[in-house]
C-alpha cells in the first residue's frame, strides 16, 4: 500500500504567501486569545486544593455545590470523566489551614445526605510559591531547549537553518498554546510536558526536511533554491504523512482510552503534531527561502555517504 | 552482499536476550507481604524470625516464604486477608520495638532476583499514596541559631564570672552590653577563644555609659548550620516515617531548602500528615520561685530572667529563660504508666550533655519545681507552647526520668513517638501535597495499559499493511524496542508514572519514524531503478544521518526537560530519552539484521515486498 503511488510534484512553495498569511492570522489569534482569555491554569500553577471523590451513584452537582457553600467553602464543582466522579476545587485561602484538615472537612460536607460511602480518590494541594516556580521553570525550559537546538542545528547545518527551525518552533508553541487557550483546556504540568514534546516532534520533522534540502542543494546545482526546497518537500512527503499518521494513531488511542487525567496531554500533542507537520513545510522552509538560502551556503558540506561507507 | 558479520548478529541477540530477562520481573505480579523492621534502626536478632514463625503457627496463618534483606524481614502471604490477620498477630507478638508494615513485595523468582532483576517502581499516581513537598523555614532556623549563640555567650560569661548588662540578638547580629571596660576586654577575650563560640566576627562599639560589643555570625557558619538543620530534619522525618511503618518511602532533599516525602500505599493520610507535619519538641525549664506569677501577669512586670507561660489549668506561671534541657538532647522516650500514681507518662532518656545538665540542675534544686514545655510549630509560623507538667524535684536525677501530666495514654504514646523520632531542627511547612487513592491508581494503570496496547496494535497494523514484509520486520523491532525500554527502566530503578506511560506511547509513535525514513528511502532507490540489494543498502545508509540528526535534536529537548522538570515531567523526559536511544538501536541495527537474513543471502532478488 502507498499513500502516494508515484513521485509527487506538488508546488508547495508557490503557495507560501497564502501560508504566510494563514500562519500570521493563526499566531495573531493565538496571541489575542492568550492575552484576553488567557490560559485556564490548573492547580499546579494557581495553587489551592483539589479533591476528587467517587460517589456510589451520580450525584446532583448543584446539590453538592450547595452543601459545600453551606459548609463555608468557596469552591468549583465539576464532574470528572464518569458521572459518579466529582472534582472540587478550592482556591488558596487566606486562612491558614493544613490541607489535611481541609480535605477531611470537605469530605464531611460532601458526605452529608448521601447514602453509601464516598470514596476519596485524590487530593492535591499546591502552595502558591510552588506554582510560580513551575511557571518560571516551564518558560526557562522552552527557552533553553530553543537555544540548544539553535546551536546544534548551526553546528550541523548553517545559521539560516537554525533560524528556520527556531521560527517553526516558536510558531508551533504559540499556536498550540493559543488553541489550548481558545478551547480552555486546563493548563497543568502534563500539558507543559506535552508542549515540550511538541518541541521535540516539531524539531524532528523540521530536521528531516532540512536534511533532504542539504542533500539536494549539491545534487541539483542548476536549480533555483525554491525548486530545490519544493523537490525536497515532495521527496519527504510520504514519510511525513506516514510518521504523522502513526503518531496521531497512538495519540488518539491515548486521548480516548488513557483516562481523563491524560486528556489535556493527548489533546495538546494532537494539535502540536498537526501544526508541527504544517510548519516544517511552510514555516521552516519559507524562512530558509526568505533568508536567501543558496547552494553556496552548503557547498562545503560533504556528501554524507562518503563517511558512511564504513557503516553497516 | 547484504550481510552482517557474525558478531553483529551476536550483539543484537545478546542485547535482546538481556532485555527480555530484565523486562521479565514486570510480569510476575506482587505478593501481599509484611515488612518487619526495628523501630530504632537496630539490627534484627537472629531469633526474631523464629518468634514470628511461632506466632503465625499459633494463629494458623500460613505464609509463602520469609527472607531477610539487611535490616528488614519480609514475609509473603497467599492473599491480603492472611496478610492483615498476620499483621495483627505479629504486632502483638513483637510489641513496640518493631515496626510491622503492610507491603506488596514483587514476586520476582529468585533466579532473576539474584542477577538484580526487579520490576519498575510504580509512581504514586499509579499505586496510590501520599507525596509531600516540605519547605524548611530558614528565617526561623537562622533566628533560632542566633538565640542559641545568645544562650551560649551568656553561659560562658556566667561561668567566667563576668557580669553583663544584657546579651541579645538584634537583626542578624548579636549585641553584648557590659558595665566596665575591664569586663568588655575580658568578654572580647572569651569570645575570641572559647570553643563553643566559633564563627563570629567581633567588633567593639564606641564606649559610652556602657561598653558594648557587637558580633555577627559568619555567613559560612550560618550556611553550614542551616545545612545541618536540613540534614537533621531529613533524619527526623525518616525516623518518623519509619515509626509509621511505611514500606519503601522516599525522603530526599530537593534544592537548597526543601524535602520531598513520598509514602506509597499509605491510606490513612490524615494520620500520616499529623505525624510528619508535627514539629513538636520538649523543653525542661526551672520554675521561677522567687517571683509571683499572678502579680507579674497582672502588673505586666515580668522579671528579665523569666518568661510568662500559661499552664494546663490556665494559670500563669513564670519559668526561667535559661533552658535546662531541650528536645535535641533526648535520645529515647516511651509511653508508660507512672508507677506511683498510675497516670499516663513518658519515660525519657537523655544523652551525655543533657544528663549532666539535668543532674547539675536537680542537685541544686531539690524541693524546687521544674516544668516541661511542649512546643509545636504551626504551619503559619505561630507557635503553641503548653506547659504540660510542673513537678517538684524530689531527688537529683540525670539520664533517666519520667514526665507526667498527660491526659491519656494515647497522648503519651503520640508524644513519645514524636520525641523518639526527634525534633525538627527547623520548622517546616507542607507546600505541596498530592494524595492518590489506591483505586484511582489502579484505574490509571488499567487505562494507561489499555491506551498503550490499542495504540501499539494500530501502529502494527498500519505498518504491516503499508510496508508488507518490511513492515512486519519493523513491527518486530517495535516489540524489541518496548522490551528494551521496559528492561532499561527496570534496571535503572526508574519510577513509572502516568506521564511516563504517555512518554512510552509517544515513543512508539516516533520509534517507527526511523523505519519509515529508511523504508521510504528504499522505495525511492527502487523507483530510481536500482537493484533491490543496492536499494536496501543505500536506503539504510542515506537515512542514517537524517535519523541521527532528528533524534539528537529531540534528545536535546528531552534533556532540557529533564533538567528543569520535576516529578512527572522528569519521568516523561526519562522515558522519552531512553525510548529514543533504544529505538535507534532496534530500528536501525535490529531491522537491518532481520532484513539481511531475509534478503541478504539471496543472489538475485527480483522484487522487495515493500
Amino acid at each position: 500500500m502507498k499513500f502516494l503511488n508515484r513521485k509527487t510534484n506538488i508546488d508547495f512553495m508557490s503557495r507560501r504567501k497564502i501560508a504566510l498569511i494563514l500562519s500570521t492570522v493563526l499566531i495573531v489569534i493565538s496571541i489575542l486569545s492568550l492575552a484576553t482569555r488567557g490560559l485556564n491554569f490548573g492547580l499546579d500553577f494557581t495553587g489551592g486544593t483539589l479533591i476528587e471523590v467517587g460517589y456510589p451513584s451520580p450525584p446532583n452537582t448543584a446539590e453538592v455545590r450547595e452543601n459545600l457553600a453551606n459548609a463555608g467553602f468557596d469552591s468549583v464543582v465539576q464532574t470528572f470523566g464518569a458521572a459518579t466522579d466529582i472534582v472540587v476545587r478550592i482556591p488558596p485561602s487566606e486562612i491558614e489551614e493544613s490541607s489535611a484538615e481541609l480535605s477531611t472537612r470537605v469530605l464531611a460536607a460532601l458526605s452529608a445526605g448521601v447514602e453509601g460511602e464516598i470514596e476519596m480518590r485524590r487530593v492535591e494541594f499546591v502552595g502558591p510559591q510552588v506554582g510560580e516556580e513551575l511557571a518560571e521553570q516551564g518558560i526557562l525550559a522552552v527557552i533553553y531547549a530553543m537555544v540548544g537546538v539553535f546551536l546544534y542545528v548551526m553546528f550541523r547545518f548553517q545559521w539560516r537553518f537554525s533560524v528556520g527551525a527556531v521560527a517553526a518552533l516558536f510558531h508551533d508553541i504559540t499556536i498550540s498554546m493559543g488553541i489550548i487557550s481558545l478551547v480552555q483546556i486546563e493548563f497543568d504540568l502534563t500539558v507543559v510536558a506535552a508542549i515540550l514534546a511538541v518541541v521535540g516532534y516539531s524539531l524532528n520533522d523540521t530536521i528531516v526536511l532540512f536534511d533532504r534540502i542539504r542533500e539536494n542543494f549539491p545534487r541539483y546545482r542548476k536549480r533555483q533554491p525554491v525548486e530545490v526546497v519544493n523537490t525536497s518537500i515532495n521527496e519527504t512527503l510520504s514519510r511525513t504523512l506516514m510518521t504523522s499518521t502513526t503518531t496521531l494513531l497512538v495519540l488518539i488511542a491515548l486521548f480516548y482510552f488513557g483516562g481523563e487525567i491524560i486528556h489535556g496531554f493527548a489533546f495538546t500533542l494532537i494539535v502540536g503534531v498537526l501544526v508541527g507537520t504544517y510548519s516544517s513545510i511552510y514555516v521552516a522552509s519559507s524562512a530558509l527561502l526568505m533568508l536567501g538560502v543558496s547552494k553556496y551556503d552548503l557547498m562545503e558540506v560533504e556528501k554524507e555517504g562518503a563517511t558512511l561507507d564504513a557503516r553497516p | 552482499m547484504n550481510q552482517y558479520s557474525v558478531w553483529k548478529y551476536l550483539l543484537i541477540l545478546v542485547v535482546v536476550t538481556v532485555g527480555i530477562i530484565y523486562a521479565l520481573p514486570n510480569f510476575y505480579g506482587e505478593d501481599p507481604a509484611l515488612q518487619i523492621t526495628s523501630s530504632r534502626g537496630f539490627e534484627l536478632p537472629a531469633e526474631l524470625s523464629t518468634n514470628i514463625d511461632d506466632a503465625l503457627l499459633v494463629e494458623k496463618i500460613s505464609f509463602l516464604s520469609s527472607e531477610q534483606e539487611g535490616n528488614r524481614l519480609l514475609y509473603r502471604f497467599n492473599n491480603a486477608e492472611d496478610q492483615i490477620l498476620a499483621a495483627d498477630a505479629v504486632r502483638e507478638a513483637l510489641g513496640d520495638q518493631y515496626v510491622v508494615a503492610l507491603n506488596l513485595a514483587h514476586a520476582t523468582p529468585d533466579g532473576l532476583r539474584s542477577i538484580g532483576g526487579k520490576p519498575m517502581t510504580l509512581g504514586l499516581d499509579l499505586q496510590g499514596g501520599v507525596h509531600f513537598l516540605m519547605q524548611v523555614d530558614m528565617d526561623t532556623a537562622r533566628s533560632q541559631q542566633l538565640d542559641r549563640y545568645v544562650d551560649d555567650i551568656r553561659s560562658v560569661l556566667r561561668d567566667n564570672g563576668v557580669r553583663y548588662v544584657s546579651v541579645r540578638h538584634e537583626g542578624n547580629g548579636l549585641l553584648a552590653m557590659l558595665r566596665t571596660a575591664e569586663d568588655r576586654d575580658k568578654t572580647l577575650n572569651l569570645l575570641n577563644t572559647d570553643q563553643s563560640l566559633q564563627g563570629l566576627n567581633i567588633t567593639e562599639l564606641p564606649a559610652g555609659d556602657t561598653f558594648g560589643i557587637s558580633a555577627t555570625v559568619q555567613e559560612r557558619q550560618l550556611l553550614e548550620l542551616q545545612q545541618t538543620a536540613l540534614k537533621q530534619n531529613i533524619t527526623t522525618l525518616r525516623n518518623r516515617v519509619n515509626e509509621l511503618g511505611v514500606a519503601e518511602p522516599v525522603i530526599q532533599q530537593q534544592g537548597a531548602d526543601r524535602v520531598v516525602v513520598q509514602l506509597p500505599g499509605v491510606q490513612d493520610t490524615v494520620a500520616a500528615k499529623k505525624i510528619i507535619g508535627a514539629t513538636a519538641t520538649l523543653e525542661y525549664r526551672a520554675v521561677d520561685e522567687s517571683n509571683d506569677a499572678f502579680t507579674a501577669s497582672q502588673s505586666g512586670r515580668i522579671p528579665p530572667e523569666s518568661r510568662l507561660y500559661t499552664d494546663d489549668n490556665g494559670n500563669p506561671i513564670l519559668l526561667k529563660k535559661r533552658l535546662i534541657v531541650s528536645g535535641d538532647q533526648l535520645i529515647g522516650a516511651s509511653a508508660s504508666f507512672d508507677q506511683q500514681t498510675g497516670q499516663p507518662s513518658v519515660s525519657v532518656t537523655l544523652d551525655g550533655v543533657g544528663s549532666k545538665r539535668m543532674l547539675d540542675f536537680t542537685r541544686d534544686n531539690v524541693g524546687n519545681r521544674m516544668a516541661v514545655v511542649y512546643i509545636e510549630q504551626k504551619p503559619n509560623g505561630s507557635k503553641i507552647e503548653d506547659v504540660i507538667s510542673v513537678a517538684v524535684v524530689r531527688e537529683p536525677f540525670g539520664k533517666r526520668f519520667q514526665t507526667t501530666g498527660l491526659s491519656s495514654i494515647q497522648e503519651a504514646s503520640q508524644l513519645s513517638l514524636l520525641l523518639r523520632a526527634g525534633a525538627l531542627a527547623a520548622p517546616m511547612e507542607i507546600i505541596e501535597e498530592r494524595t492518590v487513592g489506591p483505586s484511582l491508581g489502579a484505574d490509571n494503570v488499567a487505562k494507561g495499559f489499555k491506551a498503550v496496547v490499542i495504540g501499539f496494535v494500530l501502529v502494527l497494523v498500519l505498518m504491516a499493511v503499508y510496508y508488507r514484509v518490511f513492515g512486519l520486520v519493523a513491527n518486530l523491532a517495535l516489540f524489541a524496542n518496548l522490551v528494551l525500554l521496559m528492561s532499561l527502566l527496570s534496571m535503572l530503578g526508574a519510577t513509572l508514572t502516568m506521564p511516563g506511560i504517555a512518554g512510552i506511547v509517544l515513543t512508539i509513535g516516533m520509534a517507527v519514524d526511523a523505519n519509515v525514513l529508511i523504508f521510504e528511502r528504499i522505495r525511492e532507490e527502487i523507483r530510481n531503478g536500482n537493484t533491490p540489494q543496492a536499494s536496501i543498502r543505500a536506503g539504510y545508509e542515506k537515512a542514517f544521518s537524517t535519523i541521527a540528526d532528528a533524534n539528537i535534536t529531540t534528545l536535546i529537548a528531552a534533556f532540557v526537560l529533564f533538567l528543569f522538570g520535576t516529578g512527572p515531567v522528569k519521568g516523561f523526559a526519562v522515558t522519552l530519552s531512553l525510548g529514543i536511544v533504544t529505538s535507534m538501536f532496534t530500528a536501525i541495527m535490529g531491522t537491518r539484521s532481520v532484513i539481511n537474513l531475509v534478503y541478504g543471502g539471496k543472489k538475485r532478488v527480483r522484487k522487495l515486498a515493500i
